[in-house]
């Protein structure tokens, strides 16, 4: 069996969730626990869909993909950081309004199919064989990827700004006492985790299937708040949790390929259960997660007096 | 430097010393007024008469009998999951998989339906019931058990489980429950008349459901205002340190509020199944699960608020049918229509907890 092209398919089935857990390890980081991140793909995914429809220019659609999610993500950072809403509850109105919004744009769009975007080859870079398929042979999302889980990482663990958005994570309080705006961190890193749902729902309608449909992002949005967990908020093991995501959910399209014969049912359940039990694995060390979450998570913010 | 947090360049909002009954009522009235805002703006955006719109959507599935029972049969299991929700949410235990729940409880009462098809006999529809129920608190177990026992984030689990609930039911109605005499449609065989529910008036599909949905507020409402364990749930939500320090233990708490949400989201499910729809298909939810929760925050999280807020919400999945038939709206404004309600609603909250004023009143202590 040819390995190359389920290599190929683990990257593009991953590429989503990876974007997501990017922009939501950062809001989460800076202490807001932000649960609408389905809702933020559905929006990115049909905003973008729609602008490639009638634009025909790729550039333009992920642009507008991105920016509806930061537009619905600015909901959600006033009602949570402004107006003092919890977190928990408003991040679900977050995903029932974008499955809401979306499947009421969407429905002019059903039914329409898009050229996926273009390859970028990279020079000779992408003629090396195998590698060269394997790593320089992705369109523009897929790279955009790779560099910004890279760029999140070294922002958080290596940068004077990344030290701030992690202190007002971990005690915001003690951030407001040194002076630092929590809430200017905050606002910045929820519109942020909007930007990357929206990248990831745009990669959703404009490559991967391509094309529009009612609650296309099937949980992703939650498997990527779920991947931050499992990679106990760091870049590196999120990374490798969102490819592993993306093996399981490519599993389910070779097995019945190799002659296995499992109702197509129980192959679609895979991802879910498999972060059923990644979270089990993860969490039942309650020291890890105690030491490795950012401690104001999700907590109310009001200066003290 | 400025003590209080700017809100408007005048205004501050400072936390109240108590939290505001007048406005706990007035929020989710002005929430729904300035839905009804949005409702005309997105009408006409659609490019249809906002105020016919209004009408057709909210006026008039309420002009005839047959709308006022529709919209018990669809207030029914909302107001189930929502009252199950709300107990738990008091004690901050976010179940957010009711729709699996939900799914589960039709799986396992439609299938004992199922399995009772030549047994004539009026102890096949408790039996139904029963086991319905049971199938809701074994899904709504899980979760309780991976966070009791391996510290698992709730809402995630939850969630994950109502995919896999709902693919189950689908596979099960594609492939081993599929109706053999059924043109190969993946639906299962018509329940038997012992395994339905009465109906309680002719002609609509108003059913005995709607009759569990009272008692299990006025269930809920004993229990949470009249009894020990309804206090320690509310203390829990609360003042969680109050509860450790009293010894509360707070697994049992995740434990009870998981039990009650699933089973009653289970009864909601066997009672749509076997009063409503009457046979098992790939998917017997509109999105039930996830309305109730909208319906348990715009309820107060209280059993009597539940009930109406689950008639309002009702009216809002009839109005949508009623609005796509009469005007051609597309069905998903109804879902839109949600969203916009709890944030209008989770907006207006604040008033509850905070108020405006010019200067900062209040002199020492954290308010949190």
């Amino acid at each position: 069996m040819d390995l190359l092209p389920v290599a190929l398919t683990i990257i593009t089935a991953s590429t989503p969730l990876l974007l997501a857990a990017t922009g939501e390890l950062v809001t989460e980081k800076a202490g807001v626990l932000n649960l609408g991140v389905e809702g933020m793909m559905l929006v990115g995914a049909i905003a973008a869909f729609a602008a490639a429809v009638s634009t025909g220019s790729g550039l333009i659609a992920i642009l507008v993909g991105a920016f509806s999610g930061v537009a619905v993500a600015a909901i959600f950072a006033v009602l949570t950081l402004t107006c003092l809403a919890n977190q928990v509850a408003t991040g679900l109105a977050l995903t029932i309004f974008g499955v809401g919004l979306s499947a009421l744009v969407g429905s002019n769009f059903v039914g329409i199919s898009l050229e996926p975007l273009p390859q970028l080859n990279i020079g000779v870079l992408s003629t090396i064989p195998i590698l060269g398929d394997l790593l320089f042979g992705h369109d523009v999302l897929v790279y955009l990827s790779f560099i910004m889980i890279l760029l999140v990482g070294y922002f958080l663990s290596k940068t004077r700004s990344g030290l701030i958005l992690r202190a007002v994570g971990e005690s915001h309080d003690s951030a407001h006492a040194l002076g630092y705006s929590v809430l200017t961190v905050r606002y910045l890193a929820v519109l942020f985790g909007g930007f990357m749902s929206g990248l990831a729902g745009s990669y959703l309608s404009l490559v991967y299937t391509p094309l529009w449909a009612e609650n296309m992002t099937a949980g992703r949005g939650w498997i990527a708040l779920a991947l931050v967990v499992f990679g106990t908020w760091r870049a590196g093991r999120i990374a490798f949790g969102a490819y592993l995501f993306g093996a399981i959910t490519i599993l389910q399209l070779h097995v019945q390929g190799w002659g296995i014969n499992i109702a197509s049912q129980f192959m679609t359940m895979l991802p879910y259960l498999a972060t059923v039990v990644v979270l089990v694995f993860i969490s039942s060390d309650k020291m890890k997660i105690r030491i490795n979450a950012p401690q104001s998570i999700g907590k109310v913010f009001y200066p003290p007096r | 430097m400025s003590q209080s947090f700017r809100f408007f360049p005048k205004f501050v909002l400072e936390p109240r010393l108590e939290v505001s009954g007048q406005w706990m009522i007035l929020s989710p009235i002005i929430a729904i007024i300035l839905t009804l805002f949005s409702g005309i703006i997105i009408f006409s955006l659609l490019g249809k008469d906002p105020f016919l719109a209004l009408y057709t959507f909210f006026v008039q599935p309420l002009t005839t009998m047959f709308g006022i029972t529709e919209l018990l049969v669809k207030g029914t299991p909302l107001v189930l999951i929502g009252v199950g929700l709300a107990i738990g949410f008091k004690a901050n235990v976010w179940n957010i998989g009711a729709e699996g729940q939900f799914t589960m409880g039709a799986v396992f009462g439609g299938g004992t339906a199922l399995l009772c098809q030549h047994m004539e006999s009026i102890l096949v529809l408790p039996l139904v019931l029963v086991l319905g129920t049971l199938g809701g608190i074994l899904w709504g177990a899980i979760p309780a058990f991976l966070k009791t026992r391996f510290n698992a984030n709730e809402i995630l689990t939850s969630l994950m489980l109502s995919y896999v609930a709902v693919l189950w039911l689908s596979y099960l109605v594609h492939g081993p429950w599929r109706d053999p005499a059924g043109f190969n449609f993946p639906e299962s065989q018509l329940f038997s008349d012992y395994a339905m529910l009465p109906i309680l008036i002719e002609n609509s599909r108003l059913n005995l459901g709607a009759l569990f949905a009272i008692l299990v507020v006025l269930a809920a409402w004993i229990l949470m205002a009249r009894t020990i364990i309804g206090f320690q749930l509310r203390v829990v939500g609360l003042a969680p340190r109050a509860a450790h320090y009293a010894g509360f233990k707070q697994s049992g708490l995740i434990w009870l509020s998981f039990l009650i949400s699933g089973g009653l989201a289970g009864l909601a499910g066997i009672a749509e199944v076997s009063g409503t729809i009457g046979q098992l298909l790939p998917s017997v939810s509109p999105g039930y699960g996830f309305t109730a929760i909208i319906v348990a925050f715009l309820g107060r999280l209280h059993p009597v608020g539940v009930l109406f807020a689950g008639l309002i919400m009702a009216l809002s999945y009839i109005g949508g049918e009623n609005a796509q038939i009469e005007i051609g709206l597309p069905a998903a404004v109804t879902g839109l229509f949600q969203g916009i309600l709890l944030f209008f609603l989770l907006a207006c909250d604040v008033l509850v907890r905070y108020r405006f004023s010019h200067r900062s009143v209040l002199t020492g202590g954290r308010c949190e």
